[in-house]
């Protein structure tokens, strides 16, 4: 039955662009010059259907739930909502559905049944209603597309108007998309700020989320200064830079400068499967290798390690960052013109010197801008910290010691069962708007700078 | 040995500042030069002609082993410097490229200030005791790249920011402030315009008074206006080689006078 309007819509575009095609080459035929050669007549014969009647199909499906829901509803006998809240209506919806789909529990009421019926009736107008509208556009359509054919019609041009809207279309959903977060994002935010002042969440020292859910509850007040989780974030992205950024950028170089091409060959694709890995099997990694070595090394020479540390959770976090430093860096040594390597070399300069003074230099900008975009990843970053950071917030910048990040907090404030209207799930929003900042600024910074260098030579 | 390389020179080849014996270069499976002998005269301009692909640019990169900077390049043969072997183990590629300097087709200044481009290899090779030292070969390398009263006042800018002529007279400059011997130019002037290309050319007449000029070109005029000396490369062997106005007014080789009266090319 869904099936039914896709296979009209589908046999309405493969008849339109035949039509049309033949059409054209009638016209080609009687000895005429066509403007546009006869499959681009087809084409957007098929275009002018297919789009519309795509989109009209869509819209029905999406909007068919809900206006079914509505009637149905309306046509409930007076008084069988009486006293129930949204919640409760939602229930006796839900259940009306699940019995006109033939799934009945127990012995509903004869007037849940009859409006049972009434939802699979309307249902299955609704079905023919789609069929006939899409039978009937589309011979509209298909109408309207013959009656364009003619010699001088610039068919061409027009399938290349249509094609470059649809482009258009594509290229947009992303902003919206961002636009939409956002929006989302800042209602929950100003939510959480009406329960919790802005300074004590910008400048408070202290994250103890745990808050009493019911009156009876005997918990702590709660908590929300970001103060100790942003500096977690930081502390972990410290480390992660300081061991992706040398081994990183000295991998590129080396595999840019040095590297023997057979070696090159193989070490590079190696290095971009690292970069495949997912993050859950970096977080195993880290918990079950990294975290102890560093534990049973660190009691060795006497020193007190907690069993999450930042080191093993941003040691780890590092290592995922390599190859996206290094294939960075290497695009932007690459993009430094051969003739300024000939430049350097045929003044004498050794490969090690021209790198060091000339390609170096050269391609900072794009390094730079590598880095800060590998910087914004490991904030975000959220699988190897969940699994081998800590979840406590403590004000400490002592690598051994085991911290928290950002978004280990906003996944813990979320799990479970959550309502949202309390500080302590809606902190998670204030949070993930914070990092959508931070990131967003560094990577407007990143591609400033990436920007720059592309006009630093030629 | 070093006797007999001692009277060798004294003897047959005074002012012979690079010779080149039996020279064959591949790239890969691709035989690019054949068996090229030929002697680049001290204090000269010579040019290398030749319809495009004939090997004159790798011939070129042969006499300050740029082409070993090419992973599948593979020379042959002897070239001699001062008849000194500069492919022999003991010769370091890096102070051999000191010696003999090279300009490229497109102009290559780093993107670096002018002053920063002029003291790049006397930087790396130490040339300069001290800052006043190395003021003094900037200065001298930009007079004699005749670009010094166009740059004074702003050496402090990039050297990317000159137009393209200042730029090619800027490289030059970068080349002779290593106080080279020999300066190769690979079309120095392929990417300029006329006016920016008869200064580059007055600069390459007045430079042959101090250095030994090897200059590949794709136009004869220039050939015939700046060289004294002319060898003409054909599919990657040397056709004919001598005085450029015998080349020019009367060629022995009929792929000389084809290419010259245009009939090849």
């Amino acid at each position: 039955m869904t099936a039914l309007p896709f296979v009209l819509l589908a046999v309405a575009v493969i008849a339109g662009y035949t039509i049309n095609r033949m059409a054209a080459k009638s016209i080609r035929d009687g000895g005429s010059r066509l403007h546009s050669m006869a499959s681009y007549h087809g084409m957007f014969s098929a275009l002018v259907i297919l789009v519309p009647v795509l989109t009209f199909i869509l819209l029905w499906l999406l909007l068919q739930g809900t206006v079914i829901d509505r009637l149905v509803m309306g046509a409930l006998p007076d008084g069988a909502l009486e006293g129930l809240d949204s919640g409760g209506v939602q229930l006796v919806l839900s259940e009306i559905k699940s019995i006109s789909r033939g799934q009945v529990f127990g012995t509903p009421e004869s007037w849940k049944l009859e409006a049972a019926e009434h939802h699979a009736a309307l249902q299955t107008k609704a079905g023919w209603l789609l069929v006939a509208s899409v039978a009937v556009i589309s011979l509209l359509l298909l109408g309207f597309a013959r009656s364009r054919v003619a010699a001088e019609f610039r068919a061409r041009q027009g399938v290349e108007g249509i094609v470059s809207g649809l482009m258009i279309f594509c290229s947009t959903v992303a902003i919206f998309t961002t636009i939409g977060i956002i929006v989302s994002l800042s209602y929950e935010t100003l939510r959480f700020l009406d329960r919790v002042p802005l300074y004590e969440f910008l400048f408070g020292l202290n994250w103890e989320p745990q808050i009493p859910l019911r009156e009876d509850q005997v918990a702590a007040e709660g908590a929300f200064g970001w103060i100790p989780v942003i500096l977690g974030t930081i502390v972990i992205t410290v480390i992660a830079l300081v061991v992706a950024v040398p081994v990183g950028l000295f991998s590129a170089i080396y595999l840019n400068e040095f590297a023997p091409r057979k070696l090159r060959a193989v070490v590079k694709p190696l290095l971009e499967i690292l970069a495949g890995v997912p993050t859950v099997v970096y977080g195993f990694f880290a918990i079950l290798v990294v975290a102890p070595a560093i534990r049973s090394f660190g009691q060795s020479i006497g020193l007190d390690v907690a069993p999450n540390t930042a080191l093993a959770a941003g040691s780890v976090m590092g290592i995922m960052l390599i190859p996206f430093i290094s294939s960075f860096a290497d695009d932007a040594l690459s993009a430094v013109p051969r003739a300024l390597r000939d430049g350097a070399l045929g003044l004498g300069a050794t490969r090690g010197e021209m790198m060091t003074t000339v390609l170096f230099p050269a391609a900072l900008p794009g390094i730079v801008g590598g880095v800060l975009l590998a910087v914004s990843r490991a904030i975000g970053e959220t699988m190897i910290v969940v699994m081998a950071a800590g979840l406590i917030a403590k004000m400490t910048i002592n690598p051994l010691d085991s911290v928290t990040t950002v978004t280990v907090q906003i996944v813990t404030l979320l799990i479970g069962d959550t309502s949202f209207d309390n500080p302590k799930t809606l902190a998670a929003f204030a949070l993930g708007m914070m990092l959508f900042l931070v990131t967003l600024m560094i990577n407007i910074f990143a591609l400033r700078i990436v920007r720059k260098y592309r006009e630093a030579y030629d | 040995m070093t006797n007999m390389q001692k009277i060798e020179r004294d003897i047959g080849i005074t002012d012979t500042k690079i010779s080149a014996r039996n020279v064959n270069v591949h790239y890969g499976a691709t035989h690019a030069i054949k068996d090229v002998n030929v002697d680049i005269a001290d204090k000269t301009v010579t040019a290398f002609i030749g319809p495009s692909g004939c090997g004159k640019s790798t011939f070129l990169r042969c006499m300050n082993r740029m082409n070993d900077t090419i992973d599948i390049c593979r020379v042959t043969g002897k070239i001699e410097l001062d008849g000194r072997d500069i492919n022999a183990k003991s010769v370091d590629p890096v102070q051999l490229r000191a010696q003999v300097g090279m300009v490229f087709q497109k102009p290559n200044p780093f993107p670096k200030s002018i002053y920063d481009n002029i003291a790049y290899g006397p930087r790396i090779h130490g040339l300069a005791k001290s800052k006043a030292d190395l003021d003094e070969i900037v200065e001298k390398a930009l007079r004699r790249g005749a670009i010094w009263d166009e740059v004074k006042d702003r050496l402090d800018q990039p050297g990317t920011g000159l137009s393209g002529g200042q730029q090619q007279r800027l490289c030059i400059a970068r080349a002779v402030a290593t106080e080279p011997e020999v300066l190769l130019m690979d079309e120095p002037c392929s990417a300029l315009d006329p006016i920016a290309t008869s200064q580059v050319e007055e600069l390459i007449d007045e430079l042959k008074q101090n250095y030994s000029v090897v200059i590949v070109t794709h136009s004869m005029q220039q050939a015939a206006r700046v060289s004294q000396k002319t060898a003409f490369f054909h599919l990657g062997t040397l056709v004919e080689f001598g005085d450029t106005s015998q080349i020019f007014t009367n060629p022995t080789d009929p792929r000389t006078e084809s290419y010259i009266t245009g009939r090849i090319g």
